[in-house]
């Protein structure tokens, strides 16, 4: 049999990639980076790096970059909270997690975006479990009826009760690590068994251009002592806070993510490090920046590319939409967006459900993109060669009366060559009729309550129930509220 | 060169945002002992003026408009010393303290806002970015701003704008400056919410409002 091809999506020549690198690097060493945060300064002024303390500039040389990649490990894995399912993030491997931090929920009656709460977070969390394409969950909807301040933990605290998918999140302050990561220990057991089998990943973003500031390079050293692995998030919008060619914004992004990588080594040598993002093609017209466009689209491959020369797992904010309701603009950016994301064989895709700039997460959608992400596995599962001769055999009998539907073949393969989406339009005019006419936000709709009414949400046993609760009330209590919102628990 | 001929070359230099030209011309200006005062009415403002039509018809874009608004600036800032020592006041649209809430470091939206709102005629004091709520008091009542200008990206940072009028009541100083809010994580209703006396989507419709809130 002959090997089955990977699709694979390349925007860069080598040539381009080497010179790309090249700048990074000329300006880490020549121009730094800012790093508002001590113990990150110090961490590099031991490896002998040159920090102005008064600007808390520090340039950084290339030996000390080269070291760092190579103390980075070229793949991890990530395991369920019941440690069970293990899932490899790189080579091409792709995973799809809904998109996080959005303010709001898009309401399904009133099709208006709103503030979401607890048990907006609760459904987002179940549903995200019940979704086979998503593999991991991320911390993605902010809930507005607990102090802002504990706003980071609440959303984990959520997450790790109602899905046991491995989390994507992050903190809002310095002071939100220590409750979150002793929440994952307590689903662990231990901090070695948390370390050795890791079950969150914190997003970190630089501010650019070329700044980390104390709260995300706290982040970076905090989790790499933990052992979690930390996703770099560089960020920068065309011609605003980064260049605006998008080989320019790519520099300055590798430059960024290196900075970032750099730090997780120094504060523990070999801790997995992804390389990430979330860059825009900012809108010189309107001053937003598009999630959607196709340009943001090709910088998060591009770079996803760079990431994967450099053998580091990757990460890209990708395959979600700028438009404000479930529409076809809505459907079609996501769409393009995740497919080109698993051509680019991203390991880590944050992006369903989300609409309006990364504001609004849609339960609806979520279920949409889901379906989305099915089509983009089976692509990339390219075209296998599952016969020797491939079609001969079956026109051996060839007469004028020749079909396949009955072939023992076509019984053999058709479930593994093609796929059945469960949302996706396929029937017959008449039928469509008959059935009401539905959009597929309005089969969505229906998709959202069945799958969370028939499925019961795997929560963790009443011991760790208990312990995740007592940690999270006693961040809250630290921080002038005296009490959760209630949850009931089935 | 005819004193027109003079003000159509500064209107020309502000449209086409070539920053050599603005402070150049406005350098003779003084060397020449020009009315500094005409040759801003007659020709920095409508320059400045043309380039909001310019935007307003589509043509011009943000990397346009801010330039031409840079040049604005960097032209009154020289002609700035002589007009304090010959007691000329050039009417400000209002005094307006500006800046990008604790905690969040993004300031791009913001740095856009100040330049516009600067280029139209009002006095800005930009804080900056990360800026503590009780700067942005303290420099209001310090200058006597009329307007304060938060800006916050970040949804998590947008509760700071909520805390300064909190704060300002808390003080007795609500009402004595308006509050206006914007950023990527802002809206009307929210501005509504926590009683903001302006919003605004982006930095065009910022100076309609400012203009609106300071009255002037």
């Amino acid at each position: 049999m002959i090997k089955t091809h990977r699709p694979k999506l390349e925007l860069l020549s080598n040539e381009l990639i080497q010179k790309i690198i090249e700048e990074a690097y000329i300006i880490l060493e020549n121009q730094g980076v800012f790093i508002e945060n001590e113990e990150a300064l110090s961490l590099l002024r031991d490896a002998g790096m040159k920090v102005d303390a008064s600007s808390q500039r520090v340039k950084i040389t290339p030996q000390l970059v080269e070291e760092s990649l190579l103390s980075t490990p070229a793949s991890l894995k990530m395991y369920d909270r019941n440690g069970e399912t293990e899932y490899l993030l790189g080579e091409d491997e792709v995973h799809f997690d809904p998109g996080s931090s959005a303010v709001t929920i898009l309401d399904s009656e009133t099709q208006q975006e709103r503030k979401a709460v607890t048990d907006d977070l609760i459904r987002f969390s179940h549903l995200t479990e019940c979704l086979e394409h998503l593999h991991f969950q991320s911390t993605g909807i902010l809930s507005t009826d607990v102090s802002e301040i504990v706003s980071d933990s609440y959303r984990l605290y959520i997450g790790l009760l109602f899905s046991k998918k491995p989390i994507v999140t992050g903190t809002f302050r310095v002071e939100g690590f220590e409750p979150m990561h002793r929440m994952l220990v307590a689903v662990r057991g231990s901090e070695k068994n948390l370390s050795d089998k890791p079950l969150a990943i914190f997003d970190a973003c630089p501010s650019p251009p070329l700044k980390w500031s104390n709260l995300t390079a706290q982040s970076l050293i905090d989790s790499a002592r933990a052992g979690i692995p930390s996703e770099l998030i560089s960020m920068g919008m065309t011609g605003a806070t980064s260049p605006v060619t998008i080989a320019g914004t790519l520099v300055q992004h590798v430059a960024e993510n290196l900075s970032g990588l750099v730090i997780c080594q120094l504060a523990k040598k070999g801790v997995p490090v992804i390389f990430g993002g979330c860059p825009v093609s900012f809108d010189m017209r309107r001053g937003t920046t598009p999630i959607g466009a196709i340009e943001t689209m090709m910088i998060d491959s591009a770079y996803a590319q760079i990431g994967k020369h450099f053998n580091l797992p990757t990460h890209s904010y990708m395959g979600m939409s700028d438009a404000k309701i479930n529409d076809a603009q809505g459907g079609f950016e996501t769409g393009i967006g995740t497919i080109l994301a698993a051509l680019s064989g991203v390991n880590v895709i944050s992006g369903a459900g989300i609409l309006d700039f990364i504001r609004c997460q849609s339960l609806e959608k979520l279920v949409v993109d889901n379906e989305i992400c099915g089509m983009a596995y089976r692509l990339i599962e390219g075209i296998a060669q599952r016969d020797d001769p491939i079609a001969l055999d079956l026109f051996k009998d060839f007469t004028a009366d020749t079909q396949f539907l009955s072939m023992p073949h076509t019984r053999k393969w058709y479930k593994v060559e093609h796929t059945f989406p469960k949302l996706t339009d396929r029937d017959p005019y008449d039928t469509w009729i008959s059935q009401g006419k539905k959009s597929i936000d309005a089969r969505a709709k229906e998709k959202v309550t069945e799958l969370l009414r028939n499925n019961e949400p795997p929560l963790p046993d009443k011991e760790t129930r208990q312990a995740l609760r007592e940690i999270m009330l006693s961040d809250a209590k630290r921080n002038d509220m005296s009490s959760l919102p209630e949850i009931s628990f089935p | 060169m005819s004193n027109e001929e003079f003000l159509n070359m500064v209107k020309k230099a502000i449209v086409e945002g070539n920053k050599d030209e603005a402070e150049q011309l406005a350098q003779q200006a003084i060397a020449e002992r020009m009315d500094l005062n005409e040759v801003i009415e007659k020709g920095y403002i409508p320059g400045i003026r043309e380039v909001g039509r310019l935007w307003e018809e589509g043509e011009y874009f943000l990397p346009e408009l801010i330039t031409s608004a840079e040049c604005m600036k960097a032209a009154m800032e020289i002609m700035k010393p002589e007009l304090e020592k010959t007691h000329i006041t050039i009417r400000s649209a209002g005094k307006i303290v500006i800046g990008t809430v604790e905690g969040d470091i993004h300031d791009i939206g913001k740095n856009i806002v100040a330049t516009i709102l600067s280029a139209n005629g009002f006095n800005v004091i930009d804080l900056g970015a990360d800026v503590k709520l009780d700067k942005f008091i303290e420099k209001a009542d310090e200058v006597n701003a009329d307007l304060i200008c938060l800006s916050a990206l970040l949804t998590t940072t947008m509760t700071g704008q909520k805390k300064l009028i909190e704060r300002l009541k808390e003080k007795g100083l609500y009402g004595r400056f308006k509050v206006m809010v914007g950023g990527a994580a802002v809206n009307q209703k929210w501005a509504d919410d926590i009683g903001a006396d302006g919003y605004s989507e982006n930095a065009l419709t910022a100076v309609g409002a400012a203009k609106k809130l300071t009255g002037k």
